[in-house]
């Protein structure tokens, strides 16, 4: 029996990374760059949560509930906000390729998160056997109190963490910014026409910078996101996998809107996990397959939204390209 | 006269590009209020980037600017709005995806919500002050190029703009939506603007201007005032030397029906109709001129001619010297040229389309014929020997034949794709654009090499957009108006007006 | 307002010598190893030179390490080289993982289930075409897509990827071996049938001499044949392409086949040459790798050598420090992420010139 009462959140818990990437990528794309290196902020961001949270618990002192959620963030902020600062130096102050400069720094984001998600126990010289931030994932896992009260309603709209409906916040303000603010047409216009932009004195540099940084930040909390909360404070490595391109994957499929993309986020996030509640049996090897449901459906979206040419859905039209004032 | 403070002055301004190109050498020039300065020169004498100066784009390595009489230093296109200067690219900077008035806010500097209703109310008041129309609702990709160009003023107005600098404004307008935006101009200046006009068509100095400088090669060579003189003493300080400005236009001999076109019918890939029920014939021997405001059809008929463009209806029929005929239409360019039909084609994009710009000039001789021979194995000795003779007998300027085609001058690109189109001995020659962006004698160049191959007997048509030279050249002139041929006309009777009537007014053509 | 002049004002050059365009290059890389150096020494407390001396015996220390630093330089550039027509085509393919990973599959399965059907000979051949049309019509598919509709390839290859994974986790569980230990284990272990035969006592020699093969073809081929010129005028601009007559959907998927094919060579190469097993994880992220391989190579296929050599040398070197400080492997990813920046950040010395403004001078008044 397919149980969709616990069907749905936890489609929603798996989603919310998905959300942030996707969110953050759109509002990297929008100024012009594709960042393929989500993969690896992710990681980095989630990293580095987990190695400011693990000080703070292996520090033996009392575990003040603010503090435990704030020092995570803000390392994992940090160590994604410095991930944002290598693309863009690179793309686009040193006008590199943008899909090379992305693999190498995904490259890099996954080798630091396996390699301190591996070494952090041995280098920090702590005693313990391995990283589980329980205490932590307790303290983001905190529940609006009421939820438990509502019945299946209440599993459905009100059983997530504050980082789950901090996401959907971010996506609808983001998308409002997009359409509704200066802010947003400038952005827009940097990314369909930086040449455009600078004639008319707006700084593409400043705009890709923080565009990309402020994206590449919020891609990071969805790594946060599913060490503390989604995996319960277990860092394991390789766990994270592929969300950071399913979420790049997102950014076409939503069409560069972020408001969609929750909607996309929590249908792919079903998908990730309908695996697990399909029966199958005894049979494993069947469960396997069932795992590619995701990736397949990434692909048929791609096909489909390559079949749609309305002018509007088109990728900003300095997506990928390196730009300087005196080119001739 | 009477002394004046210049609303701008530029002194001994130098900018160079790489170590080689100076584009700019100690360049200085005054501009008042109240006046339209027309600042002439061939491509490549440094206009464009010494405006490019003037909006903040390029920075110069030398020299000085002054507004007011104040030295300033303009970093950026911000500072230069911040001076009051204001710049109507030859490109235009617009998004595409944007409405105008999107457009026309961009960049402004408050922050917040925008507030599209005021700012709607602005432009308003500014197109009824100057006579201009624009939607501000419309979205730039709806728009034609001269709604474009209004939505480019405004914007530049809108800032606040008391320097407006125009770069080849009217190189894609009819001549009737010339004289319009000359109209407003004029106002402008009435209203004690400073207009600079970067141009290189002598009528329009003469008709619209107060006073002219001139560049060449980089240097600033004089002005004059207008009224004073005149287009042959305009002409020879901007190329340095006394030019004959005659085209030639040989007799047509023993011209015969080469092309036959019956009801062509061409949508894009959005569903728009581009060519409708187009019919015509193309001679050997003769130059057939192509008139029309830019996005007509020109390309869509070229194209579809030369097996390039999917065509809805209609035929095409290529007529053998001995009257026999090949059907063209639904064929590729190869299985056009297996049915033994020489066909050359230049295309308007020759860096984008006809050539390739990170190959050498071997390389892109070889585009044509790398297919030659059963080898699996391309032969480069051919190629390279025709690069030779392209070089030597259109004298291009570059260093060898292994030299990437993107780094040589507009004129010397053209010469290497018309020389290797030539080469094949076509009997139909396409041209798009020929002499766009080529100096004054790379123009001629074109035009004789153009001549030669019809004394040779090819059928050529010429697709321009420069009226004065397709009444000069051309020996029928068909005037396409949004995909419909509103008329041919004998190229020695014809004169600009009427064609310039004919490209915007469909009307009476489509109804007999 | 600001009336200052631009410190720092940057302009494109218009040529620079090779032999300058070398040692920027070569600076790049010094500095990265010593930036890597510095990191390691950081975070392990060892003293630098025994950081490099502890790379370069990872690489070099045994005869033996020197055999699988070859075996791993050939299997990278093997992937390499399948990916430089996509790339000289501006085709991203980033499925070159997936692509291998196909090829593995379908010569594990001949091995598997024709074991002892067919003669020895008979196998390698069924499983050497197996694999390599696997690894191609792995390509194919989005290469259909992309000449057809323009579908994104660089995600749809991706994607492929994650759905070679997965059918390989199904086929390695529909054939463990033994049961319940979810891995295959060596093919054929007793009968050998379907390995590749080992040059003399060396197992890595024959994949070694076919890849130097294959890097001399692609080199032949990408410069001197009719299609390796239609793949560059296709890369370079498919309208041009167009207007001379090459068919681009044609040389689209021609040229994928190709590139899939020789992904699926690699596979096999793997698979059969070396591994005799089939795993989730065989090709090792080659695929990715192979991406920056080819690019910093700048598509050469000698160049690729030099540049193969550096990334295997580097992760076998991070391998190595990180094994005798019972650290993780994924060092080895930090440390050619930084190497990478290096390279990829240097290309803007070679194509842009900085001029700096004297401070004094007539701008300033």
């Amino acid at each position: 029996m397919f149980d969709i009462v616990s069907f749905i959140p936890r489609a929603i818990a798996q989603s919310i990374p998905l959300l942030l990437g996707s969110t953050g990528e759109i509002i990297t794309e929008k100024s012009g760059n594709l960042n393929l290196g989500t993969a690896g902020v992710m990681y980095v961001g989630g990293m580095c949560g987990v190695i400011g949270a693990f000080s703070y618990e292996t520090s033996g002192k009392p575990m003040n509930g603010l503090l435990s959620v704030l020092i995570p963030v803000v390392c994992c902020l940090l160590g994604s906000l410095i991930m944002g600062l290598i693309y863009c130096f690179l793309t686009v102050t040193l006008r590199a390729n943008q899909n090379v400069t992305g693999l190498a720094l995904t490259t890099f984001g996954v080798g630091f998160g396996n390699f301190f998600g591996g070494s952090l126990i041995k280098l920090s010289g702590a005693e313990v056997p391995s990283i589980i931030l329980t205490n932590t994932s307790n303290f983001f896992r905190t529940k609006l109190p009421f939820a438990d009260s509502l019945g299946w309603f209440g599993q459905i709209f009100c059983s997530y963490s504050f980082l789950a409906y901090a996401a959907i916040i971010i996506a609808i303000i983001a998308g409002r910014t997009l359409r509704k603010t200066r802010v947003g047409l400038h952005l827009r216009a940097v990314g369909e026409s930086p040449a455009t932009a600078d004639a008319a004195g707006i700084n593409v540099i400043r705009y890709k910078y923080t565009a990309t940084c402020l994206g590449s930040m919020i891609a990071g909390l969805g790594g946060l996101y599913y060490v503390m909360d989604y995996a319960n404070g277990i860092w394991s490595n390789d766990a994270f996998g592929d969300r950071g391109w399913l979420a790049i994957a997102l950014v076409i499929f939503t069409l560069w809107n972020p408001t969609t993309s929750i909607f996309a986020s929590i249908l792919f996030g079903g998908l990730y996990i309908l695996y697990i509640f399909i029966p199958t049996g005894t049979n494993l090897a069947n469960k396997e397959l069932y795992k590619m449901i995701p990736y397949v459906v990434t692909i048929i979206v791609l096909i489909i939204t390559s079949l749609r040419n309305k002018r509007e859905n088109q990728p900003p039209e300095g997506l990928g390209l390196p730009y300087f004032r005196e080119d001739r | 006269m009477e002394e004046r403070t210049p609303a701008l002055s530029m002194r001994n301004i130098t900018k160079r590009f790489g170590s080689k190109v100076i584009a700019n050498s100690d360049v200085s020039l005054d501009i008042y209020p109240g006046e339209i300065l027309a600042l002439l020169g061939e491509n490549g004498s440094g206009k464009t980037t010494l405006m490019n100066i003037l909006a903040g784009i390029y920075y110069p390595d030398e020299g000085e600017i002054l507004i007011g009489g104040k030295p300033v230093t303009i970093a950026s296109p911000k500072e230069a709005f911040n001076h009051g200067i204001g710049m109507i690219h030859q490109h235009f900077k617009l998004v595409d995806v944007l409405t105008a008035n999107e457009n026309i806010v961009l960049g402004m500097d408050k922050e917040g919500m925008l507030d599209l209703k005021t700012s709607a109310a602005r432009i308003k008041k500014i197109c009824d002050a100057y006579g201009f129309e624009v939607d501000p609702d419309e979205k730039i990709y709806d728009m034609s190029v001269s709604e474009k160009q209004t939505v480019e003023i405004v914007k530049v107005l809108y800032r606040g703009a008391e320097i407006l600098i125009l770069d080849e404004p009217t190189a894609v307008l009819t001549p009737q939506e010339s004289d319009k935006l000359f109209a407003v101009l004029r106002n402008m200046r009435n209203d004690g603007k400073s207009i600079i006009l970067i141009t290189h068509k002598m009528n329009e100095v003469l008709s619209v201007s107060d006073r002219v400088a001139i560049l060449r090669a980089g240097k600033y060579i004089c002005d004059r005032v207008t009224s004073e003189t005149n287009a042959q003493e305009l002409t020879d300080l901007m190329v340095g030397h006394k030019v004959s400005l005659n085209i030639d236009r040989p007799e047509p001999v023993n011209s015969k029906e080469r092309i036959r076109v019956k009801g062509l019918t061409v949508r894009n890939i959005d569903g728009v109709l581009k060519l409708n029920k187009v019919s015509f014939s193309a001679y050997s021997g003769e130059i057939l001129g192509i008139a029309g405001i830019a996005g007509s059809g020109q390309k869509e008929l070229l194209e579809g001619i030369a097996g390039l463009q999917p065509v809805e209806a209609g035929s095409i029929t290529y007529v053998n010297d001995d009257g026999t005929t090949e059907d063209l239409i639904g064929k590729d360019p190869l299985e056009i040229a297996a049915l033994g039909v020489s066909l050359s084609f230049v295309p308007e994009d020759r860096l984008g389309m006809g050539l390739v710009e990170n190959m050498d000039l071997a390389d892109n001789m070889m585009l044509r014929s790398y297919r030659v021979g059963k080898s699996v194995f391309t032969n480069r000795k051919d190629p390279e020997n025709l690069a030779k003779q392209v070089i030597k007998e259109l004298e291009v300027n570059t260093p060898g034949v292994h030299t990437m085609v993107r780094k040589l001058s507009g004129g010397n690109v053209q010469k290497v794709l018309v020389g290797r189109e030539i080469a094949s001995a076509p009997t139909v020659l396409l041209t798009a654009y020929a002499v766009r962006g080529l100096d004054i004698n790379s123009s001629y160049t074109i035009y004789d090499l153009i001549n030669q191959q019809k004394k040779r007997g090819v059928a050529v048509i010429y697709v321009g957009e420069d009226l004065d030279v397709l009444v000069e050249l051309c020996d029928r002139i068909l005037v396409l108006c949004d995909g419909h041929v509103s008329g041919i006309l004998d190229g020695r009777t014809a004169d600009k007006q009427t064609i310039g009537m004919m490209m915007t007014h469909i009307k009476e053509a489509a109804d007999e | 307002m600001n009336k200052k002049t631009p410190l720092i004002h940057i302009t494109k050059r218009t040529d620079i010598p090779v032999s300058r365009s070398i040692l920027i290059r070569l600076a790049a890389v010094i500095i990265a190893l010593l930036v890597c150096g510095l990191i390691t020494t950081i975070v392990t407390g060892l003293n630098p030179l025994e950081v490099y001396a502890s790379m370069i015996k990872g690489s070099f220390g045994t005869k033996r390490k020197v055999w699988t630093l070859l075996q791993n330089i050939s299997m990278l550039l093997c992937i390499g080289l399948a990916l430089v027509p996509a790339f000289r085509m501006r085709f991203w393919n980033l499925g070159g993982d997936g692509q291998a990973l196909m090829g593995c599959l379908a010569a594990s399965a001949c091995m598997i289930l024709l074991n002892g059907k067919v003669s020895n000979a008979a196998l390698i051949a069924i499983e050497s075409v197996a694999a390599i049309a696997a690894g191609a019509v792995w390509a194919l598919i989005p290469a259909l897509f992309k000449a057809k509709w323009n579908t994104n390839e660089t995600l749809f290859t991706l994607m492929m990827n994650y759905v070679a994974t997965q059918i390989v986790a199904y086929f390695i569980i529909v054939w463990e071996s033994p049961k319940g230990s979810g891995s295959i284990g060596i093919i054929n272990q007793r009968t050998e049938a379907g390995w590749f035969p080992a040059i003399g006592t060396n197992k890595y020699l024959l994949n070694i001499l076919i890849v130097t093969a294959l890097t001399l073809i692609i080199f032949v081929y990408m410069k001197y044949s009719k299609h390796g010129y239609e793949i560059a005028v296709v890369g370079e601009s498919e309208r041009t392409a167009r207007y001379i007559g090459i068919k681009v959907e044609k040389v689209i998927i021609r040229t994928m086949i190709l590139s899939g094919a020789l992904c699926g060579l690699a596979g096999l190469l793997l698979c059969a040459g070396t591994n005799h097993t089939l795993t989730t994880t065989i090709v090792d992220g080659r695929g990715f790798t192979a991406v920056m391989v080819a690019w910093l190579a700048k598509f050469d296929p000698f160049v690729m050598i030099i540049t193969s050599f550096l990334l295997v040398f580097l992760g076998r070197g991070a391998n190595e420090i990180a094994t005798s400080f019972s650290l993780n492997k994924a060092f080895g990813d930090i440390l050619t992420g930084i190497i990478l920046f290096f390279i990829i950040g240097c290309e803007f010395f070679i194509n842009y010139k900085i001029n700096f403004r004297k401070s004094e001078g007539k701008e300033a008044r």
